[in-house]
């Protein structure tokens, strides 16, 4: 102690003291011990699950790992849609330093132009965070290479392989294929709106037409999962569990990719489509529209140059022209000599007398058919095989809208004919009552008259025609056009455990058509076998030789073939004027194999028979090569009827 | 120390003589012992990182050896000085302070960089221990008054730098000082009282905006959990998830795949409690209180009331590293920097540790003193 100052001190009261104090403070820090295990006791006991959960959801990452889509292929197993590996360039937008900058850099080094990195930054704006987005979406072999010496340089962008949509045939199958495209943001919203975006979680594509639209649900097939183990920063660590993926079911098409060739080759330089279609089921064997344009574009993500040029094209390449409506013109004669013979209008032997022109009485107007002169006396089968107008005048007269409107609806005229793609239009089958929705007018006499010809403001699709003729040569007994013939496993599973069978026979049709007399069926086909049998009939001369029996009925109509904006109009009015020529064909007359329907716009000269009549039978030499049949049920009488003639290229319709 | 006269003579002829308190270094060797594997396991399982620790464990023991051979009385002489310097150097680390995490802690010397916060860890309970001691136990009001004054120059300046963790224990070991002298009950409640009081003027003024966002957070990590929750959620899950048996020794997920913050420092308990689990946790708190309690015994059987109150605070200031620590990391308390002592990485902490165990140690060996 200091010497200044001597406290006098009393030891062991100062010591009782102190010793009071430790143990009251000892006692505190046993309470605080005691606490703060209690605490831990509650964190590691009591809420142990909870921490345990919340430490594996901490770690494990579900990474989503897309299945293979399914392959399609045509009905002979050639290949039509193939999975390729593609190299993309890929970047994290979280991940990179200074975005601008890396990517200016990552862009000289692969020569990757401004458009594309426009691009990118505009879909940097709409991604998930830590989604990686595509600054380019093909690369080269090169490029991967050049890339992967870099690669260092450019953290957070990265080569990303997967397989992607290719379509061999490009341009050939689009139409019916469709393709596939980068889910977009509408995808997304309809997928989360079905509750399929968990299983979409890794999948790149989605179908966007055609085939690939229409049965996305068993191309894409089901997600895989691979569970990891992931640290602070979201970097795998490693793999703990693989789910794999479930490939998509591959799918086995209708389609004859040689006869689609054959119908590419036909229809080159026209603007136009064929449907070719087995009456006996239903399948699609060909079906082509022209011009057409290559899905692979799409796939990749189409520039907007390229797509402009489509989008602006006079010929207008992205419409399907298979299942857009056309006036039937006089390809629907034998349809409506069906209403007059079951409505009892007319019969197999009535004959009227044409002058070369129709009047209705009262009236001032004269209907005129297209020979001038006139077909003299005519009965059925002669005004269908020589395409008479006047008596189709005289018969839609005498039936009304009504009738005919109702019995082409048998038919399946103004209706989606049920084919498994959704691009398909109803065209239209006039009525008053359709009239009367669509114009607020009433229906006019003259208009029936129209009517009767396939004209006025009737509209079929090549498609429909395919299928109402099917009906026809099947004596009522209906068929729904389709594409696929087969999946890889005929089984898809739908809603909660239900499951379909989706096989051919699973296209359900109407009931068949039944008529009064069943063998009015066969006075309309006759007439149908005529009008290419007999010599001087309408397709006598495109069919001249030919060992398969066809028969057919042809048609030409002075009207804009399909529906088209102002802009198309206004640019080719003149080209726009010319006739379009329609035909209508089955073969072998006895057993029909085969039913093709044929539209081209705007022929430059001649109608149905010298246009769309030689295209019909290019498909069908094609289907039947060299087989020699005749028919066993029908003799084509052989005498050249006396007034006999091609026809000609004034005619309004034929 | 051994109970019969005999033994203890002969001990003392080895142990005494290193004024080595063999209990207290079990305990403490025990830890740090703990702390190599921990540090090991929480700092990615590399060596390097246990070299340093271990270069710094031999040298904060050295220095714990050579304090133990002073004899205890002796400081009272300098606590004056010391303490004029240490406060001295307090404002000279705010007026010229090294600037290192957003707060002014170091010194620089040329020579060394150092915190003299961390020296007045223990010249602040040395200084109150010597002022208090001047007169006979219980303390007297006027003198518990100047106590505090004394007290709170040192706490204001190291909480200005600022450094909250730091500022509380050097502010615990005063009043504890104080407490074990003898302040009545009385005066404790109002100190109590005035304190609350304070709380309002500490978080207008004093307190800065991330310090501000602690306490926040504290109140309710969830309303934050990637942002300032995310260390204390990651912690309670890290613990939480060790459950009883623990996932084992560099099995922790939450601590080997980086999810937890400041794993080998400050966190470093919820390492240990995620690959221990609650046995370990157990074991580790036994330890911890053995060591208070041998600190508490030391200061009972001290012989002079400075040496008491000396040995006591410093032991029961050893106590508020553990309990603020633990507290912090299980979201008992809010985040504040203070080491799990002996254990978590970091030299500075540790050396002023050990120094005060070899305060504890010269108190415990250097028996036969002149009052």
């Amino acid at each position: 102690m200091t010497k200044r100052r001597i406290v006098i001190r009393n030891q062991s009261a100062e010591a009782n003291l102190f010793a009071r104090r430790a143990f009251i403070a000892f006692a505190g820090v046993v309470l605080v011990l005691l606490i703060l295990f209690g605490n831990i006791f509650s964190l590691q006991v009591d809420s142990f699950e909870k921490y345990k959960t919340r430490s594996n959801s901490n770690r494990i990452k579900l990474l989503p790992v897309a299945p293979n889509r399914g392959l399609i292929t045509d009905r002979n197993g050639v290949l039509l849609a193939d999975n390729k590996p593609v190299y993309s360039l890929e970047v994290i937008a979280e991940d990179v330093k200074n975005l601008k900058e890396s990517i200016a850099q990552v862009s000289q080094l692969l020569d990757i132009n401004t458009e594309r990195q426009e691009k990118f930054f505009k879909s940097l704006k709409q991604k998930r965070r830590f989604k990686p987005v595509e600054l380019h979406s093909r690369l080269s072999d090169q490029q991967v290479a050049l890339f992967s010496v870099n690669q260092h340089k450019f953290p957070g962008i990265f080569v990303n392989a997967r397989l992607k949509r290719y379509y061999p045939f490009s341009d050939l199958t689009t139409h019916n294929l469709g393709y596939v495209a980068r889910i977009n943001r509408k995808d997304l919203n309809k997928l989360e709106r079905e509750g399929k975006s968990d299983n979409y979680a890794a999948t790149y594509g989605i179908g966007r037409l055609g085939i690939e639209r229409y049965y996305e649900e068993l191309l894409h097939g089901t997600i895989g999962h691979q569970e990891v183990e992931i640290n602070n920063q979201g970097r795998v660590i490693r793999t703990l569990n693989y789910t794999p993926p479930v490939p998509g079911k591959d799918l086995k098409l209708t389609l004859d990719i040689e006869l689609q060739m054959i119908a590419k080759r036909a229809l080159s330089g026209h603007r136009g489509a064929i449907v070719a279609m087995d009456p006996r089921t239903g399948e699609i064997l060909a079906m082509y529209s022209n011009p057409s344009y290559d899905g692979n574009l799409f796939v990749h993500g189409i520039s907007s140059k390229d797509y402009k040029k489509l989008l602006n094209s006079k010929d207008l390449p992205l419409i399907n022209r298979s299942v857009q409506g056309y006036p039937p013109a006089s390809t629907v004669k034998p349809f409506l000599a069906l209403t007059g013979l079951e409505e009892n209008i007319v019969t197999e032997k009535t004959e009227i007398y044409d002058p070369g022109w129709y009047q209705l009485e009262g009236l001032p107007n004269r209907y005129r058919d297209w020979k001038l002169w006139g077909h003299g006396n005519v009965d059925l089968s002669k005004a269908i095989e020589q395409s008479c107008n006047t008596y189709f005048f005289d018969l839609a007269f005498k039936l009304g809208i009504t009738r005919i409107s109702n019995m082409m609806y048998q038919f399946g005229f103004g209706d989606y004919t049920g084919i498994d793609i959704h691009e398909e239009s109803k065209g239209i089958m006039p009525s008053i009552a359709w009239k009367r929705a669509r114009y607020n007018k009433p229906w006019y006499t003259g208009e029936t008259l129209s009517v009767g010809i396939g004209q006025s403001y009737w509209t079929v699709t090549p498609l429909q025609l395919a299928q109402a003729l099917t009906t026809l040569v099947n004596h009522g007994e209906r068929k729904v056009p389709h594409l696929l013939k087969a999946n890889s496993e005929l089984v898809i599973e739908s809603n909660g455990n239900t499951y379909h069978q989706i096989t051919p026979t699973s296209y359900e049709p109407r009931p068949p058509l039944t008529l009064k007399k069943d063998k009015h069926w066969d006075v309309v086909l006759k007439a149908m076998h005529n009008t290419v049998q007999k010599v001087g009939a309408t397709a006598y001369t495109p069919f001249k030789g030919v060992t398969y029996d066809a028969s057919g009925k042809t048609g030409s109509a002075q009207v804009a073939g399909i529906k088209q904006d102002e802009k198309y109009d206004a640019e080719s009015r003149t080209e726009n004027e010319r006739d379009n020529a329609m035909f209508i064909a089955f073969a072998p007359f006895d057993k029909p194999e085969i039913v093709v329907a044929v539209a081209i716009e705007n022929v430059a000269k001649g109608g149905g028979a010298t246009n769309a009549a030689p295209v019909a039978k290019q498909i069908m030499d094609q289907y039947f090569g060299d087989r020699v049949i005749t028919s066993k049920t029908h003799q084509v009488a052989t005498t050249l009827p006396l007034k006999a003639k091609t026809p000609s290229t004034i005619a309004t319709t034929h | 120390m051994r109970s019969s006269g005999q033994d203890q003579q002969k001990s003392r002829s080895i142990w005494q003589r290193l004024h080595i308190d063999v209990p207290l270094l079990i305990g403490i060797l025990a830890l740090l012992f703990l702390g190599l594997f921990l540090v090991y396991s929480a700092g990615g399982q590399e060596s390097a990182i246990v070299y340093r620790k271990i270069r710094s464990i031999g040298v904060a023991l050295l220095g714990m050896f050579i304090i133990a051979q002073i004899p205890p009385l002796a400081y009272r002489k300098w606590a004056v000085p010391v303490f004029i310097l240490g406060l001295l150097m307090l404002s000279s680390v705010l007026l010229f302070g090294h600037v290192g995490k957003g707060a002014q802690r170091w010194l620089d010397l040329g020579v060394i960089k150092f915190q003299p916060s961390e020296v007045m860890k223990l010249i602040v309970p040395i200084m109150i221990a010597w002022f208090v001691s001047q007169e006979n136990l219980p303390v007297k009001i006027s003198t518990v008054i100047l106590a505090f004054i004394l007290v709170l120059l040192p706490t204001l300046l190291i909480a200005k730098q600022p450094d909250l963790g730091t500022a509380l224990l050097i502010a615990s070991s005063g009043i504890f000082v104080i407490f074990l002298a003898g302040a009545s009950w009385r005066l404790i409640g109002v100190c109590v009282g005035l304190a609350s009081a304070f709380v309002p003027i500490l978080w207008m003024f004093l307190m800065k905006d991330y310090q501000k966002q602690r306490v926040m957070t504290f109140l309710n990590p969830e309303q934050d959990p990637l942002g300032s929750g995310y260390h204390i959620i990651q912690s309670k899950i890290a613990i939480g998830s060790g459950g009883i048996q623990g996932k084992g020794w560099l099995q922790g997920t939450q601590s080997q795949l980086e999810f937890l913050p400041e794993r080998h420092t400050d966190f470093i308990f919820s390492v240990f409690s995620e690959e221990f689990g609650l046995i370990g946790v157990a074991i580790l708190l036994a330890v911890y209180l053995f060591v208070v309690m041998r600190g508490l015994w030391i200061a009972v059987n001290a012989q002079h009331a400075f040496t008491k109150l000396l040995a006591g605070s410093l032991t029961l200031t050893f106590f508020v590293y553990v309990f603020v620590n633990i507290g912090m990391v299980s979201g008992l308390l809010p985040v504040v920097g203070v080491p799990l002592p002996l254990v978590s990485y970091g030299g500075t902490s540790m050396v002023t540790l050990l120094l005060g165990f070899g305060i504890l140690m010269a108190i415990s060996t250097h028996r036969r003193f002149h009052v």
